[in-house]
């Protein structure tokens, strides 16, 4: 297993631009918005915070989002689509282990792009670091097995690769637009951020985490759902070939 | 004693039948070849033995056991089956290595030793073969089970892999062998079973199949003054006759040439441009899968 998760870590890494884009991509964006000086002005719609201090969930949203729906679902679906888990199925080690080891790096990258993301934010900005940093953790483990469950989903429904890539891109938007990446969360209508709190990777869970005072267990325990149910729902319905 | 056993072996897909009541044995440290037309069974059976179908009816068992459960003493090389674009050979071999408990380096005696940081997806189509070959060797199997080894190779690559082949067999390795080429399998394999339409047709020793063959001999020439064609079909060995403009092509057992030969200095004809050929295990495999119409159904 060890060496599977080292085999897969490499060609994460290999694949450079991906890579790179997943883990640096929300720290840029970060440095590039707080360049702006208006968007480092207190604003009393944001009950006196800076944009940029409550766009960090949002940030952290793209990266799981990105990860979870832009990288799972392809790889997966390649490896099955190429042979690869067909392969494994005539060696002693069942493919689902390599499933995992794509599992681990994934998440792996997760949690560097938002450390990243953390220290960037306090040193260059002085965003509070997180208020709850258990909080902030749960948020993320959880939001992340919703999202990469959303994943898996798709990879075990899609067809091939190609399609899998294509109806990823779609619930990778939609996920985008209801945690508040493309706008600023307060300038969408209230019905749609009652859906965002409780939509993976559960931007609100992250917010209040990190700026407030501790993420709401209800919004967790959505995100956990999401994960059990969707993870069941792929490995009811995966097709190792 | 057998090392892998084949019983009555049945597969279906939805409606249709892919192998139907395919039995047999291969022997340890055999050689065994699975011959027949796209869509005869071949995969569908090699698949049932490698454990990664379940046979619909019948039975099929590896070294005395069910296929799924002896997976480390069987290596396979898959039809089709990629790797990471990105995967490098060493890499692949090192991982592949470390499923098994006592894995074998086969990559110098396929020439892949210069090739260890290629990434899979720049490898050419032979060296993709000669990968996958080693990693259905790299858990020192006691069976290798090999679908469509050679195709896509280029002649030289393909008479590179038999000899390839032949030193596996020598490891004491027995083979279990899927394959389009009757070079490949009259060099290689002990035993071939040809199948169409999913069963197996006939199971023999090349030499024995190809002398299964009606006529396989031939005779041709083009005789000096006419013949009466009647006269050649009166011999006993002669099986059929046939004119193509001037020239008398005639078929029949192995003692052919002799009784044309006599035949003609009793009728004092001399037969100009004399041929002789032998049936080869292409012409009896056309026979036995039925040409044309065995083929892609």
């Amino acid at each position: 297993m060890v060496r599977i998760v080292e085999i897969e870590a490499r060609l994460f890494l290999r694949d450079r631009l991906n890579s790179l884009f997943a883990v640096l991509f929300p720290s840029v964006l970060l440095l590039v918005l707080g360049a702006i000086p208006g968007l480092r002005e207190p604003l009393p719609e944001l009950g006196g915070q800076r944009f940029i201090d409550t766009y960090m969930s949002a940030l952290v949203v793209f990266t799981l989002a990105f990860i979870g729906l832009q990288r799972v679902p392809t790889v997966v679906a390649s490896y099955r689509e190429k042979g690869v888990l067909r392969r494994l199925s005539t060696t002693p080690m069942h493919p689902a282990r390599l499933l995992a080891g794509q599992m681990v790096v994934n998440f792996a990258a997760v949690i560097l792009s938002v450390l990243l993301l953390v220290v960037v934010g306090y040193v260059v900005f002085g965003v509070d670091l997180p208020h709850h940093p258990l909080g902030l953790a749960c948020a993320v483990v959880l939001g992340g097995a919703g999202t990469f469950a959303l994943g898996l989903v798709i990879a075990a429904l899609a067809p091939n690769a190609r399609a899998a890539g294509g109806w990823a891109t779609v619930v990778f938007m939609l996920l985008m637009f209801l945690g508040g990446v493309y706008l600023p969360r307060f300038m969408l209508p209230t019905a749609i951020q009652t859906i965002g709190s409780y939509a993976p990777p559960g931007v609100e869970a992250l917010q209040q985490a990190w700026l407030g005072t501790a993420p709401d267990w209800r919004h967790l325990a959505i995100m956990g759902l999401v994960g059990l149910v969707a993870g069941t729902v792929a490995a009811r319905t995966f097709r190792w070939e | 004693m057998a090392i892998i056993e084949v019983r009555d072996l049945g597969k279906r897909y939805g409606p249709r039948v892919a192998v139907d009541s395919v039995s047999f044995e291969v022997a340890e440290g055999e050689i065994f070849g699975v011959l027949g037309p796209n869509g005869a069974g071949k995969t569908t059976t090699v698949e049932c033995v490698s454990g990664l179908r379940k046979p619909d009816s019948g039975s099929v068992a590896v070294l005395g056991e069910r296929p799924a459960d002896v997976r480390a003493s069987i290596g396979v090389q898959l039809q089709a089956s990629e790797l990471p674009e990105r995967m490098r050979v060493g890499e692949a071999l090192a991982l592949f290595s470390s499923f098994y408990p006592s894995p074998a380096d086969w990559s110098a005696r396929l020439g892949l030793t210069s090739h260890l940081k290629a990434e899979f997806g720049q490898l050419s189509g032979g060296l993709k073969q000669r990968l996958a070959i080693a990693l259905a060797l790299v858990g020192s199997p006691r069976v290798a089970v090999l679908d469509e080894l050679t195709t896509g190779l280029d002649p030289q690559a393909r008479r590179d892999t038999w000899s390839v082949i032949e030193d596996v067999r020598a490891a004491g390795v027995t083979i279990l062998l899927v394959t389009h080429f009757m070079e490949e399998a009259e060099r290689l394999c002990d035993r071939v079973a040809v199948f169409r339409a999913g069963r197996i047709v006939a199971l023999d020793t090349p030499s024995a199949l190809v002398s299964r063959v009606d006529g396989a001999t031939r005779v041709r020439f083009v005789p000096s003054e006419p013949l009466d064609v009647a006269l050649l079909e009166a011999l006993p060995e002669v099986t059929s006759v046939s004119a193509v403009g001037e020239q008398l092509v005639v078929s029949g057992s192995e003692n052919l040439l002799h009784a044309v030969t006599s035949l003609l200095a009793r009728r004092q004809v001399v037969a100009r441009q004399l041929r002789v050929d032998q049936v080869s295990l292409d012409d009896a495999y056309v026979e036995l899968t039925g040409g044309r119409d065995g083929a892609d159904r």
